[in-house]
This record gives structure tokens, C-alpha cells and sequence, in this order.
């Protein structure tokens, strides 16, 4: 049989945006946008259910747009600006949303939460206001097995009142 | 420990809990009670909870299983030497390098890390390679040669019961039935006698699983001494040392299991595993960390979940509603191994008796291997299936009776301290009032039978226990341990081997010391879960671990709280008695001016006494069910719900919509009513999915491939789930009527709310359209099948036809408490040993 390249092979390098820092990367060129962030650059927070496409875990911004980054070849990503849940606080203050999630059981076991935070937040960055059936729908693909979703509802609409406090007290 | 205390080493043996609660002295709780956000919050929110995957070590090499092909077949030969020539290979292991048989049960040892001669499902692992990278290790599995002799495959339980040979397993009754159970509690037939009316119904319950966001993985490392260290997404860290201790042959004190946080449990990651074996003796042979990850597929081959059940129902009733005697059959399918079996066998009739009287009551519960994935516990543990088609028979038996479901439920609910006809003792029932509640909430009297065609709701109610009453292996030790450390700069540290799985028990820890000392959980560090750091807690499973860690938590804490007061009323002339520990202080309740800080009360405590530390433990009451299989059901407590669904069905493509779910729980307290929530509502959307969509289904291949039974959709894609679309709204209504036995009065919520989520959907799509749907999933094929049943005039019905023979062996006869029972059997005669011969016999074959 044809023998793939092994990891070691760090043949590709790319430059990224990672969470706002420029970032040069080498890894082997068949690897996933995931494998890369979790296995050469350490960012561990993202997170993987199925590497298949199918349970959201692993969704990241990629240039502010929710992606699932096991089916990004970490090879397109070169010049784009990629989001992880290690970028979202500010500061040392977390994101309206991680308080909101935090305070109001919206992450049980945490794991499928670093992928809401984000698939959230581009909701809000594209709709800054969004109804109960716009943040259901935003985050269909992410799967939860553990809150039955209700509190993680609750958590992005609180957040989407945080957030609009503090423009007004920013304005 | 100080010297002046009085012996703390003593195991608690009273079933109270040992709390002195604020309340007692008329204060406020300021921990206990109040929704927070729990210790581990901002760990999750940021990423930085680091799951087994997570974990990158130096030098790491990485595991990859080979798993069988063939549902049922002999391993003739395997090769493995093109796999070790391959670069970048580092070990190559088979069965007979781990050997020794081990199992979660000491009734049922009988898995392999790597089977030795017997592959029993598709996905049994048969081979490891372990490799410098992940990728390498996966193409060497191609170089294994396996011949495998093929066996004739047992795809379900009438299957093994009419193919006796080949045997999957050479151990159990005989045959392909791993296990018979057969149990009176009075005479039944005497009590069909009594009856007005005697229902008789079968059901099937589909297995399902449990599907954890996390694929099991595990890291294990040869410690720079030479022991060894295991990570582990594991919900039981001390079943797994104890299986790594006996399949290793090591010292159980030369090794060191650590469960990561799990990224979800429910019963799926509690038994030890293969691979969690061999990345452990493959990192004890390299000298250097192995990480396993498995597959989704994998997950699916590991499985443990929900058991297919079959089972028949006979239930003898007066006019009035009450129960005068039920007969329970249930025909389980066990999948290829023992696992948690034979306790989810007698966990299909346990708990039937604990929600309403039932005064005469015979089981016969029967659990096959079949050629499948081993079935186990999955949240609820063989409670859901018998729960459903006893609320669903219930249903049945209100519209004949012409009594409301509700009216029905409240007539012949169990007392508060009732001991069952099988010998189980309840602790507090609220089912009462949470029917009370339901009823108002939902408005049920105004819906019930009243809305439009298509529209309907149902109810149903259900028990659960707050902890299995015995370990999983014989011994007089605690179940739960915990160890206090406090420190001088008044931070305390709560050790225990309780793990994290979701459901908050580091919180539960965190805020029952914040709160008896008077500080906030941010004072408190926990670590749990860690085999050397921490005292035994049997794990997280039968939603023990509030109530079990919960009380020794309570007991370390009120020690703790103990020695400082004896060193502050000293110091500051005040009776014992009178000091409070609240907001970081101690201080006289009578004269508060009196005070110290809680840092200087600890420092101040240590140079009277020496080193601060306490322990406490819990240990179970004793259970009038004294006989055989009187194990499985008894329970320091049990929780209750009751649940309103209401369904929109439509009748021409037969979908179901689930737009609201009302539920009641009795949970005595909700320690942290944020989290309680959450458990609730996590309850109701699995048991929703498990309402109607998910199933561990099957086939087999065309008879020209190879005719294999294999797993119909090992993907999270096709394994269907509920998603953030389909969930309801849901209206959660906590009964708080603290329990004694609980820890500040709390009873479990992990599992119980899920229970009644099925028949209520069953019983509501009967409201909605006139069909019963005696099986779950209720998919909309199901519905279609029995709207077509109603318009020909026939049975409105989809359901099982008649429940298979079965060969029930003589009961057991144990009159129940009112017959003059003692708990014992009156006809206990020990089966004769099996002849020890067989089982050499079979595997050298």
C-alpha cells in the first residue's frame, strides 16, 4: 500500500491569524484545521465528536464565519483569520457569553460548549438582537447531550442584554 | 488529627444523613440553595477543562485497535510481523499478552482486552498497534492477518433462545441465556382472583445509546518510579484500578487511575474497557505514554446502552384502581457481553413496586447474549423499559376504568417509608404533590381528552434510586470518602474520589463544605476522581454521588467545624454551641461582635490542635431484602416524577411534534437549583430522543458479502438525536420536601426526570389520535401503521404480538412484609456449582 506521509513530516506552513496574533504553523500537509490547532499549535479548547461533519464539537470562527474544522484542511487557511474559544474573553474578562454560560448552567460537561461559544457569538455578530428561534437555528448543528439546550437559550439571550448594557454604557 | 477529638474512624452507619443543618438553628442557608454557577464554570466556558484527549505528553505513542469483521467466529491464526516491520511501529499486542478475563461484575468476567480465541460482535478488538504517530498505528492494522472461522450469528433474544449452540459465552443458565431470575412476592395467581378487571399487555422497548459528545480516550503513562498512570474518561476510576490491578497482575498500589472530567457519561463510560487495558500494558512494556482515542464508530462498538427489552405485563386491579397483583415478564437482549447484565436484569423488575402499591407481585426477567455490542446501564439503568410499559398499561387500565390517568396515580400511590412487597425501603414520596402540581401547571383537567383531533397529552409518573444500595463486589467499606485539608491561609481542600461527569459533583462537594463552614465555593478547592489522591467513591453511576458524597462530605466538614469551635470558644469565652461560621467568620450567634476571621480561627485551631485535616465517609443502611437478587433496587432513597406531554400528530405523515413538556420532581433539595435545572431538562431531551427517534438498530449484510450482522448506522449523522429544533419548551416544577436520608434533605435528579418522558409521549399521542404505540421509538412509521390498524377497524395498535416462551425456572418464593415476610425466601436452594471443566474447554477449541 501507498504510505501517506507521516505527521512528522511537517512539509506545509502556513500564516494565520489564530484569535487575533499572527501565527506561523507547520504540519503535515493532509491535516484538518482541527488536528492542526489541537496537535501543532496546542489550542486545545477546541474540541472533536466525530471528525465526520456530523456532531459540531469542533466549530470555529474562520475569517468570523462558524466553521466546522474537521472538514477544513488546515491548507486553506493560510492569511484567514481563524477564532477558537481561547480568543473569545478580552482582557483577562470573558466574553458576555462564557459569564452568561457559566452563570446559568448552559455548560454541564463543557464539551460541546467551546463550539457554541462560537457558533453564538457569529450569530451575534451578525445579528446582534436574535429571537429564541433564530439561536435555536444558529446552533442546530452543534449536538448537546447533556442541558437539553433550554439553558443555553437562556445563556445567549442574557449574554445579548449584557452585551447591549455595555454599548450603551460604551456609547 | 487532634488530639482531643473523639474517634472519627468509625463508618456512619445510620441511614440519616449526618446533618446539622443552618436551618436548625433557624439561619439562612448561604450556599446550599441558591442557584450559582457551579466550581467548574469557567474551566468550560474558556476550553481549559482538560478532557483525556486533551492531554499531550512527551515521547507520547499513539493506539490504534484491529476489531473484528464478523459478528460471531473463532480466531484460527493471527500474524502479526508485517504490522511490526512496519516504520514507525513501536508494539504490536494480541490476547495473549492480556489475557486474563475481567468485567465490571465479579458474576460475569468474561471480556478480553484483546480476545484470545472468540470474537463475539463486530468491533471485538482482537489486535493493538501502537505507533509514534496515530496515523502510522491505523495503516499498520492492515498488515494484520487475522483467519477467522465463522460462527453462526444470534442477532436477538428469540434467536438465543431457540439456538442453544454455539454458545456465545460458556458460562450463565445454558444455552445463549446468560441470565434467568424468577421472583414471587405473594401468590399472584391469587391476586388476579381479587381483581374486577386483569390487564394483560406486551411491549417492546428498542435499545438506544448513549452518546457522549466525548469518544472514549485514554492516556497512560509509566511513572518516572515505575508505577503506572492511567487518564481516563471513566465515570468508575476504582472498578478500572481494580480491573487494571487484575488483568495486569500488578499491585493495585502500583497504579494510579485519574478520571478526566468526562464529556459525557450516562452510563456509557462505566465499565472498564479494552483499550483503557492496553494503553496501560502497552505503556508499562514501552516505557513511555500511550494515548488512545477511539472512533465514533468505536463508541458505538463499545456501547453499554440501553438493552432491548420485550415484556408482558399482567396487572389485576379493582373498580376502584388498585392493584391487587402484577405479573412482569421481560426478555432482554444483552448484546456479547455481561457487563452490568445481570443487575439490569433484576433492574427490569426492581423498581416496579415503588411508585404504587402493589401487594402480590411475581418477575421473570431473562437477559440473552446476543451477537451485538454489549448492552449496560444507560441513564435510568433497566428502569425505562418496564416504566414505560407499566404507565402505558396504566393509561390503558384509566380510560377502561373510566378513571382520570391523574385520579388513577393519586388513589394508589406508595406511602413515605413504605417497605415494597420485594423488600425495597422507600425514604420520602412526594409523588403526590408532584402530580398535584402537574395537573395545575399544565391544566391538565382542561385538556385531557379535550383538544382537537391531532392535538393530545399524556402522563405518566416513575421512581428512581439515589444510589444503589450495594457495591458492585461484596465488601463492608464505605461507598464515599472524603478527606478535608485546611490551610493556613484558610482555603480548604476536599479530596475525594467522586467524578466529574457534567452533572456537577465537584459542586456538590465544593458547596456542602462552603456552606457548613461558612465560606463560598470559590474558597474551596476540590480534587476528585484521582485513585492516589483521593478516598474511594464507587464512581459516578445510580445517582449515588450527591446523596453518598454528599453525606461524607457533611461529615469531614462538621469534624472540621468541630475543632475550630472547640478552639475559638476557648479563645473567646463563648459555649460552643453558640458560634456560627458565616461569610468567612466565626462568631458568637448571641453577641456577633464576638468574632474572628475563618483564616484566623483555622490558624488558631492548628497551633492548639496540630495539622487540620478530617475525614468523613458513607455507608449505606442496611436493606430488608435479604433474598438472592434482594442486591439490585434497595436504595438509601428514591426520587419521583411525574411528567404532562403534549403531542401534535399528523395524521397524514404520522409526525410527531412535542411542543411542551410539564414535569414535577421530588427532589428533596436542590443543593444548586441552577444545576438541578439542568439535570431536569438534560433528563427530558433524552428521554424524548429515546421517545422517538434514537435506536441501536442492526442488519445484516446480502448473503454474498459475507451475510454479517452489523451495526445500522455507527454515525452520529444517521443515529438520530434531538437537536436544538426539536426541543419543547419545558415547565420544571421541583418539589422540594427534604428527605432526611439526603444530604440537606437532597435526593437525585440525574436520571429519575428521564423515566417518565417515554410513556408520557405514548400515552399523549393516544390523547392526539386514538393509536397505541406499545414500543418506543414512536416513529411516525409506527403511527402510520396503527391510523391504518384504526381505519380498517382493527386494534388502533402498533406494538409486540406475543411474548416468547421462555423456560422459567421455579420462583423463588418470599412473602411479602404484610404475608409475615421476613425478607428471606421460603424455598432458597443454592444452584448446583457448574462444572469448572467447560470453560478451558470452549476457548482452547
Amino acid at each position: 500500500m501507498a504510505l501517506i506521509p507521516v505527521e512528522s513530516e511537517k512539509t506545509s506552513r502556513i500564516r494565520m491569524m489564530l484569535n487575533g496574533e499572527e501565527t506561523d504553523v507547520s504540519f503535515a500537509p493532509y491535516k484538518t484545521l482541527l488536528e492542526v490547532l489541537r496537535e501543532d499549535m496546542g489550542h486545545t479548547g477546541t474540541k472533536h465528536g466525530c471528525e465526520l461533519g456530523e456532531c459540531g464539537a469542533c466549530a470555529v470562527l474562520l475569517d468570523g464565519k462558524a466553521v466546522l474544522s474537521c472538514l477544513v484542511l488546515a491548507l486553506e487557511c493560510e492569511g484567514r483569520s481563524v477564532l477558537t474559544v481561547e480568543g473569545l474573553g478580552t482582557d483577562g474578562r470573558l466574553h458576555p457569553l462564557q459569564d452568561a454560560f457559566a452563570d446559568l448552567g448552559a455548560a454541564q460537561c463543557g464539551y460541546c460548549t467551546p463550539a457554541i461559544l462560537v457558533t453564538a457569538k457569529a450569530l451575534l455578530d451578525r445579528n446582534p438582537n436574535p429571537n429564541r428561534a433564530e439561536i435555536r437555528e444558529a446552533i442546530s448543528g452543534n449536538l448537546c447531550r447533556c442541558t437539553g439546550y433550554l439553558q443555553i437559550f437562556e445563556a445567549v439571550e442574557a449574554a445579548v442584554l449584557k452585551i447591549a448594557e455595555q454599548a450603551k454604557a460604551g456609547a | 488529627m487532634p488530639g482531643e477529638s473523639k474517634p472519627l474512624s468509625a463508618p456512619d452507619n445510620s441511614s440519616e444523613s449526618p446533618t446539622k443543618s443552618p436551618e436548625a438553628n433557624g439561619d439562612k442557608m448561604q450556599v446550599i440553595g441558591v442557584p450559582r454557577r457551579r466550581v467548574d464554570a469557567r474551566a468550560k466556558v474558556t476550553g481549559q477543562t482538560r478532557f483525556a484527549d486533551d492531554i499531550f505528553l512527551p515521547r507520547m505513542a499513539h493506539c490504534k485497535l484491529l476489531r473484528s469483521p464478523h459478528p460471531h467466529a473463532l480466531i484460527r491464526k493471527i500474524d502479526t510481523s508485517r504490522a511490526l516491520a512496519h516504520p514507525g511501529v513501536y508494539l504490536v499486542l494480541t490476547g495473549k499478552d492480556v489475557p486474563i478475563e475481567y468485567g465490571i461484575l465479579p458474576v460475569s468476567q468474561d471480556e478480553q482486552a484483546l480476545c484470545v480465541g472468540h470474537v463475539r460482535h463486530v468491533g471485538d478488538p482482537v489486535a493493538a498497534v501502537i505507533a509514534r504517530e496515530e496515523l502510522t498505528a491505523f495503516e499498520a492494522l492492515d498488515l494484520i492477518d487475522v483467519e477467522y472461522e465463522i460462527l453462526t450469528t444470534i442477532s436477538d433474544p428469540e434467536e438465543a433462545l431457540a439456538t442453544p449452540e454455539p454458545r456465545i459465552h460458556d458460562y450463565g443458565e445454558s444455552g445463549n441465556i446468560h441470565k434467568l431470575v424468577a421472583l414471587d412476592f405473594g401468590d399472584v395467581e391469587e391476586g388476579f382472583a381479587e381483581a374486577d378487571e386483569v390487564f394483560e399487555d406486551t411491549f417492546f422497548y428498542q435499545g438506544n445509546t448513549h452518546l457522549p459528545i466525548e469518544q472514549h480516550a485514554s492516556v497512560a503513562i509509566k511513572d518516572p518510579d515505575g508505577k503506572l498512570t492511567i487518564w481516563s474518561s471513566t465515570q468508575t476510576p476504582h472498578y478500572l484500578h481494580r480491573a487494571l490491578a487484575k488483568v495486569l497482575q500488578m499491585p493495585p498500589a502500583h497504579i494510579r487511575v485519574i478520571a478526566t472530567p468526562n464529556g459525557g457519561g450516562f452510563g456509557g463510560k462505566s465499565d472498564p474497557f479494552n483499550h483503557e487495558i492496553v494503553v496501560s500494558k502497552a505503556a508499562v512494556m514501552l516505557d513511555r505514554p500511550v494515548k488512545i482515542c477511539l472512533t465514533r464508530e468505536e463508541v458505538f462498538y463499545c456501547h453499554r446502552g440501553r438493552h432491548p427489552v420485550m415484556m408482558r405485563f399482567k396487572t389485576g386491579v379493582k373498580k376502584d384502581g388498585t392493584i391487587t397483583a402484577v405479573h412482569l415478564q421481560t426478555l432482554i437482549d444483552g448484546g456479547a457481553y455481561g457487563s452490568y447484565g445481570v443487575a439490569s436484569t433484576f433492574y427490569t423488575g426492581a423498581l416496579q413496586t415503588t411508585t404504587y402499591h402493589i401487594p402480590r407481585y411475581r418477575f421473570q426477567g431473562c437477559r440473552t447474549f446476543t451477537n451485538k455490542p454489549p448492552c449496560g446501564p444507560k441513564r435510568g439503568h433497566g428502569t425505562p423499559q418496564p416504566r414505560f410499559g407499566q404507565e402505558v398499561q396504566l393509561d390503558k387500565i384509566a380510560e377502561k376504568l373510566k378513571i382520570d390517568p391523574a385520579e388513577l396515580r393519586l388513589r394508589i400511590v406508595e406511602s413515605s417509608g413504605a417497605v415494597t412487597a420485594n423488600y425495597m425501603r422507600l425514604g420520602t414520596i412526594k409523588l403526590a404533590e408532584c402530580l398535584r402540581r402537574l395537573v395545575k401547571v399544565s391544566d391538565w383537567n382542561a385538556k385531557f381528552r379535550k383538544l382537537p383531533e391531532g392535538h393530545g397529552v399524556g402522563l405518566a409518573c416513575s421512581a428512581y434510586l439515589t444510589g444503589a444500595g450495594l457495591p458492585i463486589y461484596w465488601n463492608k467499606m464505605p461507598h464515599s470518602g472524603v478527606q478535608l485539608k485546611l490551610d493556613r491561609g484558610g482555603g480548604v481542600t476536599v479530596f475525594c474520589g467522586a467524578t466529574e461527569i457534567g452533572q456537577g459533583s465537584d459542586d456538590v462537594l465544593a458547596s456542602i463544605v462552603a456552606e457548613i463552614l461558612g465560606l463560598e465555593t470559590f474558597d474551596i478547592r476540590v480534587y476528585t476522581g484521582d485513585t492516589d489522591l483521593g478516598p474511594v467513591d464507587l464512581g459516578s453511576y445510580s445517582s449515588r454521588v450527591t446523596l453518598m458524597a454528599g453525606n461524607a462530605a457533611i461529615q469531614a466538614a462538621e469534624r472540621a467545624k468541630e475543632i475550630i469551635s472547640n478552639a475559638v470558644a476557648e479563645k473567646l469565652s463563648v459555649p460552643k454551641e453558640r458560634l456560627r461560621f458565616a461569610g468567612k467568620t466565626v462568631f458568637d450567634s448571641a453577641a456577633p461582635e464576638k468574632r474572628m476571621s475563618f483564616q484566623d480561627a483555622v490558624c488558631l485551631a492548628e497551633a492548639r490542635f496540630g495539622t487540620i485535616g478530617t475525614v468523613g465517609s458513607y455507608t449505606p443502611p442496611k436493606s430488608p431484602a435479604l433474598y438472592k437478587g434482594g442486591g439490585v433496587g434497595p436504595s438509601p432513597t428514591y426520587s419521583y416524577s411525574a411528567a404532562v406531554a403534549e403531542v401534535v400528530v399528523n395524521q397524514v405523515t404520522g409526525w410527531i411534534t412535542v411542543p411542551r413538556i410539564w414535569i414535577a420532581h421530588d427532589i428533596g433539595r436542590a443543593l444548586n437549583p441552577t444545576l438541578a435545572r439542568g439535570q431536569v431538562e438534560g433528563g427530558v431531551y433524552m428521554g424524548l430522543g429515546e421517545a422517538l427517534m434514537e435506536e441501536q438498530e442492526f442488519r445484516r449484510l446480502p448473503k454474498k458479502l459475507s451475510h454479517a450482522l452489523v451495526h445500522k448506522f455507527p454515525s452520529i449523522l444517521e443515529y438520530k438525536s434531538p437537536t436544538s429544533l426539536d426541543m419543547p419548551e419545558v415547565i420544571t416544577e421541583l418539589i422540594e420536601e427534604p428527605d432526611p436520608r439526603g444530604p440537606f434533605g437532597a435526593k437525585e435528579v440525574g436520571q429519575g426526570p428521564l423515566l417518565p418522558i417515554m410513556p408520557a409521549v405514548a400515552n399523549a399521542v393516544y390523547d392526539a389520535v386514538g393509536v397505541r404505540i406499545d414500543e418506543v421509538p414512536i416513529t411516525p412509521e409506527k403511527v402510520m401503521k396503527a391510523l391504518a390498524e384504526k381505519r380498517a377497524g382493527r386494534a388502533p395498535r402498533y406494538g409486540p404480538g406475543a411474548f416468547p416462551r421462555v423456560d422459567w425456572p421455579e420462583s423463588l418464593r418470599v412473602p411479602p412484609p404484610w404475608e409475615g415476610g421476613d425478607g428471606n425466601a421460603v424455598n432458597d436452594t443454592p444452584r448446583p456449582p457448574k462444572p469448572s471443566s467447560e470453560k478451558a474447554k470452549v476457548l482452547s477449541s
